[in-house]
């Protein structure tokens, strides 16, 4: 990860290099396609597939697709922070409560969410709703997680302190313990976005949902396999899914850039 | 009044009490929970959501209702349960088996991890589901292509926290190493691998709960047996409690496969805890 005070060199070489990276992936992937160790049919050149990519990127029923894909994933995502940001500093900032909720929680975190999905479609059908509900069940625990742990393990001294100083319990949540906790509730944000997006794309392939990047690359294997448009299909998703990550992280060092820089805030 | 306790039953009652009220603030929420969840159902009478009773018996005949010398265990744990943790098992060591050496040969120089990182968060972050169509064409619908996207989804946290773990060991101590004329795999096996451990065992922490969610889908295509499987069919034929059955058990076994690895890290890091003079391993 590149340091904060790091400019203009620094960026020129950082880039030079991501682009040579991505330069010998890609011909190192077209050098093992062009082997043909099995047949491109099964598995096409790597230049196939980045043309087909570029295709599909200038197709609007594609990009609708995309945008489906999204929106599930935004409104999911959304709910989840909505619910549980709140939800974790009331179970954190009390002891009895954390104590009693933590175990529930330790419970219901791993359980995939995926085998929530057979009980989705009972439910709700192959349509947006059972996709945003099986977002938001999925990524509630990361950031439910990640708020309650952030609230709970706020350094002592500092609320001691302020009480001391004479805050109310009101004014020491907002300006000690929202404040040191920022930092985890976002973290849980940047964990449940990507999770999101795999269960979203995975839900609308596994549930044959009615829109989304799922349901095309389902649509596309199904119709004589076509297995330039699948992979072209699972490397936009991959690319959004880098391109969410890569925003929140520039974010995330706006935002909280001083937790970076040592103990002390700048 | 009654004749004073003797120190002995005071104290056995004091812990007694200690344990009562221990277990009820670790459980009781959750027994509250079930409680609430069944007198609702029962009350609903819906039929997607049956009461918890139903699913323990349906889970008891499911399960456990085989012969004495199989141990009581039903079919179903030989048919769905036992392939499922072997796929599981199987693809995240293969995905530990690779990503850890890997992530170390690549983490060693600075060079190859910057070239390679882009590629790796690129590959990282395809959802694996996405490439189902692709394992199918290439491996058939047998138990390879189930281990081989399992192992495929999972590498890659703990791939890019090995690198991590590599690239921060402290540059004071290889030096040291190095001036002590300590060979090359004294170095790798006594510094360079000991110090990335902890970020080693985060990824690989990580990719089980990832493995998991894998084998289930995995097991939703093209399947014959397996948990994810057994869910599946369960609602195609309109079983309901026998899909919820499906869901308890996954929990479950999320739950104790994460103890397990809370079990094996605690053990396998106890010096690092030690060393570092601090309570948690991050």
């Amino acid at each position: 990860m590149a340091d904060a005070d790091r400019k203009g060199a620094d960026l020129a070489a950082t880039t030079a290099r991501v682009v040579a990276g991505v330069l010998i992936f890609f011909l190192a992937a077209e050098l093992v396609t062009r082997l043909e160790i099995v047949p491109p049919i099964y598995l096409p050149r790597a230049s196939t597939v980045l043309y087909r990519m570029f295709e599909l990127l200038q197709d609007p029923s594609f990009l609708r697709q995309v945008l489906a894909t999204l929106q599930a994933w935004a409104v999911g995502l959304s709910l989840a922070i909505v619910v549980s940001a709140p939800l974790g500093v009331l179970i954190g900032t009390s002891e009895p409560t954390y104590k009693m909720v933590s175990p529930i929680i330790e419970f219901m975190r791993p359980i995939p969410s995926v085998a929530l999905i057979p009980l989705g479609i009972l439910l709700w059908g192959q349509g947006f709703s059972m996709k945003v509900i099986l977002v938001a069940y999925a990524t509630t625990w990361p950031i439910l997680f990640n708020t309650v742990y952030g609230v709970h393990d706020v350094d002592p001294i500092a609320i001691q302190t302020a009480r001391c100083f004479g805050l109310r319990p009101a004014a020491v949540l907002r300006s000690i313990s929202l404040p040191s906790a920022a930092p985890f509730v976002f973290t849980g944000i940047r964990i449940s976005a990507s999770i999101g997006l795999i269960v979203v794309v995975g839900a609308e392939l596994l549930a044959s949902a009615d829109s989304g990047i799922g349901s095309y690359i389902l649509f596309v294997s199904s119709n004589g396999g076509q297995m330039d448009s699948v992979l072209a299909g699972a490397a936009i998703a991959g690319l959004v899914g880098v391109a969410i990550n890569t925003i929140l992280a520039l974010i995330d060092h706006r935002l909280f850039g001083w937790r970076y820089l040592g103990s002390a805030p700048a | 009044m009654n004749p004073a306790p003797t120190t002995r039953t005071r104290q056995a009652t004091g812990y007694a009490l200690a344990t009562a009220k221990s277990f009820a603030t670790r459980f009781g929420l959750g027994i509250a929970l079930v409680v609430l969840w069944q007198f609702a159902a029962m009350r609903a009478g819906s039929i997607f959501f049956p009461p918890p009773s139903e699913i323990l018996h349906r889970a008891a005949e499911l399960w456990l209702s085989g012969p004495p010398r199989r141990l009581f265990l039903g079919d179903g744990v030989f048919q769905d349960l036992l392939p499922s943790i072997a796929r599981l098992l199987g693809g995240w060591l293969l995905a530990v088996l690779v990503g850890v050496p890997l992530g170390v040969l690549i983490g060693r120089s600075r060079m190859a991890s910057d070239l390679l990182d882009p590629s790796l968060q690129f590959l990282r972050a395809v959802p694996g589901p996405a490439l189902i169509p692709v394992f199918i064409i290439l491996l058939g619908t047998e138990s390879t292509m189930r281990v081989s996207l399992i192992a495929f989804g999972s590498v890659w946290p703990i791939l890019l926290n090995t690198i991590d773990g590599t690239r921060a060991v402290d540059p004071l101590q290889l030096e040291t190493a190095r001036a002590f004329r300590l060979p090359r795999h004294a170095r790798l096996w006594r510094i360079v691998l000991p110090a990335a451990m902890p970020k080693i065992f985060a990824g690989m922490r990580v990719s089980l709960a990832l493995a998991v969610i894998l084998m289930v889908v995995s097991e939703l295509v093209a399947s014959t047996n397996g948990i994810g499987y057994r869910i599946q069919n369960a609602q195609i034929m309109f079983l309901l409690t026998d899909m919820w059955c499906g869901i308890v058990l996954l929990a479950l076994l999320g739950c104790a496969l994460n103890w397990l690895f809370i079990q094996v890290e605690h053990r396998a890091l106890a010096w690092h805890r030690g060393a570092r003079g601090r309570g948690a391993v991050s």
